[in-house]
């Protein structure tokens, strides 16, 4: 069958053979490795996207059931430069191997779009889904934290 | 702008800075290009069928109706295998596909390649094979009555008849652990059309890699080049080769190229564990708290094939002791070779079961002393000069595990409850049950390879309109190795434009493995030497006395610009070594090792006693860094060594019930989140090391080795109870 949907402000189509997750079929047939597949059990959040405003795993995610829906990867985080996530996560040393670091991106992006401030239990909550082997989430923590408020 | 007066150049972004990691922009956009993105025009995939059986015999393999499958290009088994057909890290036990026997569950017995990854595994699950199954060998200590073993080692260091006023014994266990990078094992292999292949996998040491994989398949050296390609996390798990022959065999067998990405649970059997751990102590000492005698025996399973147990144990006796002084030893070490899942590296090797053991007996002999814990440390902490009690060697880089224990100290105790319960999102906890422990532990552990082994490893610097360019074959895998190689580079040169570009294994020596701390000391080491080699040259041939960003100098005028240094196409190549080391005599001793570092650790933890939970609040740390070429990577590396030393304490294991792997997933294997990851406040000593470059000591292990033992002592400080055993389980804690 073929599922459409928008991915990143576009419009798009894809093949699907029976069933596929939304993230094998991003990956495979629409060529977007920014998300990853670490577990395919929805335990590590590596391959979270935005599906219609709420962060999912899309490994968990039926490619099927996309059709019509908006989905944000984390290409469709940032343009050409980074985004002030993307950018204190880079300062604070909070990537490492960087495999985990596309859901986490997409996981803090949606925290702050809908919650400027959040403290730092609410970052811990937001992120709790987001498997990190590296860094011991301590330069995450920092590089949010270093956000909040907003603007300053 | 130059000005005569200087006198040295001003490089930005050498060593003691921290720019910005290079592939930091790619990683967080999502275009960094990982071994499981890879992708070729009409690539083929790989798949492996896999025994169900921890020990059978093969009867008979079909492979007929997986290669019936549409879609299928290959089905290939050890009757395919070309050449010896046997590969390993240290020595060659391991059949590339299994041909009569199967020893562990998961054993590759044939490979598929087809046109898409769910036929290739459909493919795969359609090989019929027939097995006799036999009863496998799993208990570690009946394969050491069996004398099914890989090494035994004893180490005898002093007096044997000694014995101490006071006495503690004790038994200990450490369960398996797996590394869980979040990448799987991926690659993809490349047929060149001439009979050759060019692999690209996930590695930590791309020159075993091609040489395991000619050997195994008698190639000729030219006919494979190992890429470096993007690894996601390692920890040790890459460093023996696993899908890496398949995927050269099914590329030259069907002259395509073939990719293959292990699934999570394949993962978890698809690579090596850290050995799980039985030992039995006995402490010796005065009344006043002064060791007199270490008795220990330390039993590891290393599984069905050899991989690096050899070194482990090895590593897991000579650090038997610990960091502390003491005259009589025997320690009696065996890796026993069973029907488990193979075991081999992991951060640590060998020194994290050992600690758990040492620390643990440091602890109880405090209690039956009625000494502070960290005052008996201290009373017999070793230092510089002194011998390493079990091996004898003279201890002759800064050693501070003093400054280490008092640091440690110093840093203040948390007041007031955490945030977070023991039990976390669940929140089935009552904060009235909670009880606070607090519990020490310090660590020791070798830098580099050991035992005599010839540790080396290549660099090439380069002047090019890039700037200088690294040439290496050391493998990144999350740790910032692109940076801080690049720092020294610049710091050496005094360029301040200089990047790290990986080569293949045809275009540059081995740079040996990114493993046991020590690519910043070794590839460090050739990067340095190399650079400054590359900078003496080009300021002798035109006569200068300075060498920047602009070019060559003399007296304060530019001489030679850097135009014109990248036209004469300047290039050095240097071949580090570290001061060389021994294997043990008949008594284990030696100079066994190049260079040592220590940490310290205090874990602070809430805990449940009723419903047996744990939150681990605080890991405090002061370690011996040797001198921090690059503050944030080093803050990096000691707090995510921490949290998978926490992972150990408390949570991570591996179930192995008669061979078979229980929990190969992430829902029944459990990781920490970021809910419970501690706070972490480090004190980092910098003395620098004998030979680092710069003075630099490998940081990233150390912070494993000694927060499992921190965690495991602040849960048996606040329950009051003994505790031998970790993961600490809730009914552990719960009885
Ligand atoms: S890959 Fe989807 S949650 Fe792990
Ligand atoms: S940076 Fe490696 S998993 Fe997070």
């Amino acid at each position: 069958m073929i599922v459409e949907f928008r991915l990143n402000g576009e419009d798009v189509n894809a093949r699907v053979v029976g069933p596929t997750s939304l993230l094998d079929v991003l990956r495979d047939e629409l060529g977007l490795f920014g998300s990853k597949s670490a577990c395919a059990q929805g335990e590590c959040g590596s391959c979270s996207v935005v599906l219609d405003g709420e962060v999912v795993c899309s490994c968990l995610v039926m490619a099927a059931d996309a059709e019509g829906s908006e989905v944000t990867t984390v290409e469709g985080l940032s343009t050409d430069g980074l985004n002030p996530i993307q950018e204190a996560m880079l300062r604070s040393g909070a990537v490492q191997c960087g495999f985990c670091t596309p859901g986490i991106v997409v996981a803090a992006t949606e925290l702050f779009r809908v919650n400027p401030s959040p403290t730092r239990i609410e970052i811990k909550e937001a992120l709790a889904g987001n498997i990190c082997r590296c860094t011991g989430y301590g330069a995450i923590i920092r590089a949010l934290e270093s956000l909040s408020g907003g603007e300053q | 702008m130059t000005t005569p007066t200087r006198t040295r150049p001003t490089v930005t972004s050498g060593i003691g800075d921290s720019p910005l990691r290079p592939d930091g922009v790619p990683k967080l956009k999502g275009e960094f290009q990982y071994a499981q993105d890879l992708w070729s025009e009409g690539m083929l995939w790989g798949a492996t069928t896999r025994s169900p059986h921890a020990r059978a015999r093969i009867v008979s393999i079909d492979i007929g109706p997986a290669l019936a499958t549409g879609g299928v290009h290959a089905v290939l088994t050890a009757d395919d295998v070309p050449g010896p057909g046997m590969f390993g890290l240290e020595h060659p036990d391991q059949p590339v596909l299994a041909s009569d026997e199967i020893n562990y569950w998961g054993e590759p017995v044939a490979i598929v390649a087809a046109e898409d990854p769910d036929t290739a595994r459909r493919a795969a699950a359609a090989v019929v094979v027939e097995y006799e199954a036999l009863p496998p060998l799993t208990d570690p200590e009946e394969a050491d009555r069996a004398d099914s073993v890989f090494r035994r080692l004893q180490i005898r260091s002093g007096d044997q008849e000694v014995t101490g006023e006071v006495v503690v014994e004790g038994y200990y266990e450490v369960g398996t652990q797996d590394q869980a990078p979040l990448g799987t094992e991926a690659g993809l292999a490349v047929p060149d059309g001439s009979g050759g292949v060019d692999l690209y996998a996930t590695s930590q040491f791309v020159h075993a890699d091609q040489s395991q994989v000619v050997e195994a398949l008698g190639l000729r050296p030219e006919q494979v080049r190992s890429h470096p390609t993007g690894v996601g996390g390692a920890f040790g798990a890459r460093e023996d080769v696993n899908l890496h022959i398949h995927l050269v065999m099914l590329a030259l067998h069907t002259g395509q190229p073939v990719k293959m990405v292990y699934q999570r649970s394949e993962s978890f059997t698809g690579h090596v564990h850290r050995h799980p751990a039985r030992m039995w102590y006995r402490h010796h000492a005065t009344r006043d708290g002064k060791l007199v005698r270490v008795e220990a025996k330390i039993l590891l399973d290393g599984g069905a094939y050899a991989s690096t147990t050899s070194a482990v144990l090895a590593n897991a006796c000579y650090f038997a002791v610990g960091p502390y002084r003491v005259d009589s030893v025997l320690v009696e070490g065996i890796g026993v070779k069973t029907n488990n899942p193979p075991c081999g590296a992991m951060r640590g090797f060998g020194a994290v079961q050992s600690n758990f053991g040492y620390e643990s007996q440091m602890d109880r002999l405090a209690a039956e002393l009625g000494m502070d814990p960290l005052e008996l440390r201290r009373r017999n902490a070793l230092a510089t000069g002194d011998r390493n009690p079990t091996t004898q060697q003279v201890i002759q880089t800064p050693l501070p595990v003093a400054e280490c224990i008092d640091s440690l100290a110093a840093i203040p105790l948390p007041d007031g409850d955490d945030p977070i319960l023991p039990g976390g999102s669940g929140l089935t906890t009552d904060r009235s049950h909670i009880v606070r422990g607090v519990g020490y532990s310090v660590g020791i552990k070798n830098l580099g390879f050991s035992e005599g082994s010839d540790d080396y490893a290549e660099a090439r610097v380069r002047l090019t309109d890039e700037g200088a360019v690294v040439e290496t074959a050391a493998i990144e895998v999350g740790q910032g190795l692109v940076t801080v190689l690049a720092q020294m580079a610049r710091t050496a040169l005094g360029i301040s434009k200089a990047i790290v570009r990986h080569v293949d294994t045809s275009r540059i020596g081995s740079a040996g493995s990114t493993s046991a701390s020590r690519q910043t000391q070794i590839s460090g080491g050739a990067v340095m030497e190399a650079s400054r080699r590359l900078r003496e040259r080009i300021l002798a041939h035109h006569g200068g006395d300075e060498l920047d960003d602009l070019g060559v100098h003399r007296a304060g005028e530019l001489i030679a610009p850097m135009s014109e240094l990248i036209r004469e196409g300047w290039e050095e190549t240097y071949t580090f070594r570290h001061p060389p080391t021994t294997p043990p005599d008949d008594d284990g001793h030696g100079d066994i090792h190049a260079d040592f570092a220590i940490a310290a650790h205090r874990a602070v933890v809430d805990v449940d006693p009723e419903l047996g939970l744990v939150r681990v609040v605080r890991v405090d740390t002061a370690q011996d860094v040797g001198r921090v070429l690059n503050p944030v990577s080093v803050q990096g590396q000691i707090e995510g060594g921490i949290m998978q030393g926490v992972g150990l304490a408390v949570m991570e294991e591996l179930v192995i019930q008669d061979g078979v792997i229980r929990n190969p997933n992430f829902t029944d294997y459990l990781l920490p989140t970021i809910l419970d990851a501690p706070d972490v406040e480090m004190l980092l000593i910098e003395q620098g090391s004998w030979w680092g470059p710069f003075g630099a000591k490998g940081v990233g292990e150390p912070p494993t080795i000694s927060s499992t033992a921190a965690v495991a002592a602040a849960i048996r400080n606040a329950i009051g109870r003994d505790l031998n055993r970790v993961p600490v389980r809730p009914e552990d804690i719960a009885l």
